[in-house]
């Protein structure tokens, strides 16, 4: 097979295997955060019960985010020699701000946050449960604001064929960097949401009544209700930024072969690329110009006008239904949900049952968001600066392509691992007092590792 | 051929190639003793298991982080050297994430698991541990030639594979010597006498092979007057194992007062061990073919790390320090509350 399409599947692979991880520490641990604040404010113990049962979770999140991270290091460098040798004075600094900045200050600081709570004062321990939670977000910020640059390059010039920085500003802020980095922590903070919901829903199911467990699925729901319709807009603005830019990933997301006015929002399609048309189109009429240039009779480019530099059209057509979907099934479940939860205190069985399936929607809607984005790049690695097969490496295609069955092989096997121990972990909460009073365990004189689960 | 250091595309690839050595000498000793704890699970009791993982639970995140640090700075600092490296070492880089990957999803998954998949995710500890330093220290070696794929330099590197597991396996040994006490202390003074002479012989190995292997290094080593100038080097490595291995014969004592004397003296052998290789080894980032500055990035990009790395660092060790004094003491029961 060919190397070049190895690479980038191997690379793929990895980097949808660690984004799971980190979508779900970000917020997690500004929720965690926000269960020790309401209980060191209130007191009410079933908060702490919250975050003990939540902080397990994200100790095992935190951990497969951070080897799968330190895979993501070697990446760039074992797939992609030629991006650094091109591009390396901008994305170099960028990497190293974010190890500086941010990897070092959540690692630093989470042995203090996960087992420091009967060493050091609550003071302390909630603020190094802050500087966590700062540090993830922080990450995401260097990562995305490097990621932006790769699709809205600015703020450089090209020397002997190598890219050398003129405004660093410019670079750090480029035009699609705010959309990217909300609509980014925004999914971070549905995944998040939704994960709470479901897995308090199925503890709930399992007759689970200990208080803690309906406070954590109220702050899922409700968090979930406020944040999907702000996605949604920041997703719209997002959209309208990307077509000034990037306008043959729109016209691919749209499925618009041949530029024209009032273009529909195809609802169900089958781009074809030998005929450059869809099959059995179903769209409601003028809808897609509407939204992206507020006008119903707008004209939208077709992909013809960009020769064969436009890219795949199906996983991006598919990519982005697929992510609006379940943004929109998000909001709708939430806000029934938040509805019930007002009303009569508690969910149907039915829509309990929901939130169980939807436990990990999030990552579906954000794995389908990132192809969008990233496949929507190509034939660029940077846009309009460096194609993806001028950046690959030479390692052989056996070599890669050995790995890589090894790679997904691990991976499966760890995503089983871990999705089918959050609920061994909701099962067995039960017969755990998550909530007996906020006094450390004492230090058992047998020195053994006990978590009591 | 050396640029004028007075100027900063003189100077700034040096000194970045001083951090990225220091982070790395950082990385090697400090995931050295978690990795050598994992080589030694093997041989513990399951409650000693335990102990031995809550030892290094709080660091082991943050230890690691000097390897995306030393990485990030090879990839950032010096991008062409980094693609010949990594391209070269491709195959061990993707067995040591392996064992990375292992050793780091089993501290968390072995106790939230099930009961009974809990010496499996014990297993998986131990595998991951010894293949990410065999990978490592073969890294070592294939990278001391040059990357020179000949059957000598294969032994070369299976003989630096099992020189760094022995010397893992010290620095684990004594670090658990200084973390635990009672039983499991006076086990791992055993270990530690074990793996002293492994570590020995495969340092003494390694100063003589090297040499062997490279005449550059060998007049750089042997040609007056350096070679009076460097004999401090071997002989206080020597000096620093006779300490090591007359204190063990004292160890596990009852007053206990100088239980960190052997893993104070492991970690100097790993400093000199580090700043012999890298007199052998500068200006080159791959061995006779590039140096700092060939493979530096351009010197603005490398000046505003450089005043980031000037603030953030100190910082960075000072949380870290601060973190070590909350564990400070014998290893105790890890619990999330
Ligand atoms: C939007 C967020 C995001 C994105 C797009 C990425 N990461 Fe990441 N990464 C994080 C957010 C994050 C995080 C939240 O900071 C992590 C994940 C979970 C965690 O525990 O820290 C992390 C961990 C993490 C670590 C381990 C840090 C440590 O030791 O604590 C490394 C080396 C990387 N990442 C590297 C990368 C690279 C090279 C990426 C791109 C190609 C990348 N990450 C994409
Ligand atoms: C975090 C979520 C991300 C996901 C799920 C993701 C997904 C993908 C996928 C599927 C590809 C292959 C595309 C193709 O070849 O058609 C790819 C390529 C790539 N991405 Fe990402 N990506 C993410 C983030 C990032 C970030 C943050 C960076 C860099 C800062 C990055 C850099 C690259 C590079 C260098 C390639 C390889 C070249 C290419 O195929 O375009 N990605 N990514
Ligand atoms: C329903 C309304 C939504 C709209 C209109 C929308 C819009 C968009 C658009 C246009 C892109 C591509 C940007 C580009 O590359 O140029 C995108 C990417 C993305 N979407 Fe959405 N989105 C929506 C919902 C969601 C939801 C519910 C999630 C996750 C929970 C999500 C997660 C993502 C992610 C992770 C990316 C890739 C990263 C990025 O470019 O920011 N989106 N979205």
């Amino acid at each position: 097979m060919d190397p070049l399409l190895l690479a980038r599947i191997q690379f793929g692979a990895n980097i949808s295997f660690h984004i799971l991880f980190p979508t779900i520490s970000i917020a997690l641990s500004w929720v965690l955060l926000f269960f020790k604040v309401r209980y060191n404010r209130t007191g009410d113990t079933k908060w702490m019960g919250a975050y003990r049962f939540w902080v397990k979770v994200f100790a095992l999140t935190f951990a497969l985010g951070v080897v799968s991270g330190v895979t993501m290091s070697f990446q760039f460098g074992t797939n992609w020699p030629g991006y650094m040798e091109t591009v390396g004075n901008i994305a170099g600094p960028l990497l190293a701000y974010e190890v500086l900045t941010a990897f070092f200050l959540e690692a630093g600081f989470l042995g203090i946050m996960l087992f420091g709570s009967n060493r050091v004062s609550n003071r302390v321990h909630t603020l190094a449960t802050f500087l966590v939670a700062f540090g993830t977000s922080m990450s995401a910020f260097w990562i995305l604001a490097l990621n932006s640059w790769m699709q809205t390059p600015v703020g450089f010039e090209m020397i002997d064929g190598k890219a050398h920085a003129t405004d660093w500003l410019a670079i750090l802020f480029n035009p699609s960097m705010p959309y990217r980095l909300t609509h980014m922590l925004l999914a971070s903070g549905l995944t998040v949401s939704f994960l709470v919901a479901g897995l308090s829903a199925y503890r709930w199911l399992k007759g689970d009544r200990a208080p803690n467990v309906m406070a954590a699925m109220k702050t899922g729901i409700y968090l979930a209700a406020v944040l999907i319709p702000l996605q949604i807009i920041v997703g719209d603005q997002h959209g309208l930024n990307t077509l000034q830019h990037q306008p043959a990933k729109i016209a691919a997301i749209e499925g618009v072969w041949e530029t024209e006015r009032g273009a529909p929002l195809l609802l169900f399609a089958l781009p074809d690329k030998e005929t450059k048309s869809n099959q059995y189109a179903i769209g409601i009429p003028k809808l897609a110009s509407l939204i992206l240039k507020h006008d119903p009779n707008a004209e939208i480019q077709g992909l013809n006008e960009f020769g064969d530099k436009h890219p795949p059209v199906p996983p991006l057509f598919w990519g982005f239904r697929i992510m609006a979907g379940v943004g929109m099934l998000m909001l709708a479940v939430s806000w029934l949900t938040s509805w019930q939860l007002r009303r009569r205190g508690e969910p149907m069985q039915w829509l309990a049952k929901v939130l169980v399936a939807m436990t990990f929607s999030g990552w579906i809607a954000t794995l389908a968001g990132w192809y969008v984005t990233e496949i929507g790049r190509q034939p660029y690695l940077v846009y309009g600066v460096l194609t993806t097969a001028q950046a690959a490496s030479k390692v052989p295609a056996g070599m890669i392509a050995t790995t890589l069955v090894a790679y997904l092989t691990l991976y499966v096997a760890l995503i089983t691992a871990y999705i089918s121990v959050l609920f061994y972990l909701a099962r067995k909460a039960k017969y755990t007092k998550y909530e007996k009073d906020d006094v450390p365990l004492p230090a058992a004189p047998t020195l053994a590792l006990k978590e009591s689960t | 051929m050396t640029p004028d250091l007075s100027t900063p595309a003189g100077w700034l690839p040096v000194a970045f190639m001083a951090l990225m050595g220091l982070s790395m000498l950082a990385y090697v000793i400090l995931d050295g003793y978690d990795l050598g704890v994992g080589i030694l699970l093997r041989r513990a009791s399951d409650a000693d298991k335990d102990t031995m993982i809550a030892s290094i639970g709080p660091f082991w995140d943050a230890n690691e982080t000097w390897l995306v640090l030393g990485i990030g700075i090879l990839l950032v600092a010096f991008p062409f050297a980094h693609g010949i490296i990594l391209t070269a070492l491709y195959l061990p880089v993707t067995l040591m994430l392996f064992g990375l990957i292992l050793r780091g999803v089993a501290f968390d998954f072995r106790v939230k698991a099930r009961d009974h998949h809990k010496p499996w995710w014990n297993r998986a500890f131990y595998a991951g541990s010894l293949l990410a330093t065999l990978a490592q220290g073969g890294m070592l070696g294939f990278y001391i030639v040059g990357f020179e794929w000949r059957w000598e330099s294969g032994v070369f590197a299976l003989f630096t594979a099992l020189a760094l597991a022995s010397g893992y396996a010290l620095l684990g040994a004594t670090w658990l010597i200084m973390k635990t006490e009672g039983a499991l202390q006076a086990l791992a003074v055993g270990w530690a006498r074990k793996s002293l002479w492994l570590a020995a012989a495969g340092v003494a190995a390694i100063s003589v092979v090297t040499p062997m292997v490279s005449s550059d290094i060998y007049n750089k080593w042997f040609s007056l007057p350096n070679a009076l100038l460097l004999a401090p080097i071997p002989l206080m490595t020597a000096a620093l194992f006779v300490v090591i291995q007359r204190s063990l014969t004292h160890l596990p004592a009852s007053h206990d007062r100088w239980c960190w004397v052997p893993f104070a003296c492991t970690v100097g052998i790993f400093i000199l061990a580090f700043h012999g290789l890298a007199y052998s080894l500068f200006p080159y980032l791959v061995v006779q073919r590039i140096t700092v500055w060939q493979a530096a990035s351009a010197t603005e990009s490398l000046m505003i790390m450089f005043v980031g790395i000037c603030i953030v660092l100190p910082v960075i060790i000072g949380y870290t320090i601060f973190a070590y004094r909350v564990f400070w003491g014998k290893a105790r029961a890890l619990s999330y509350y």
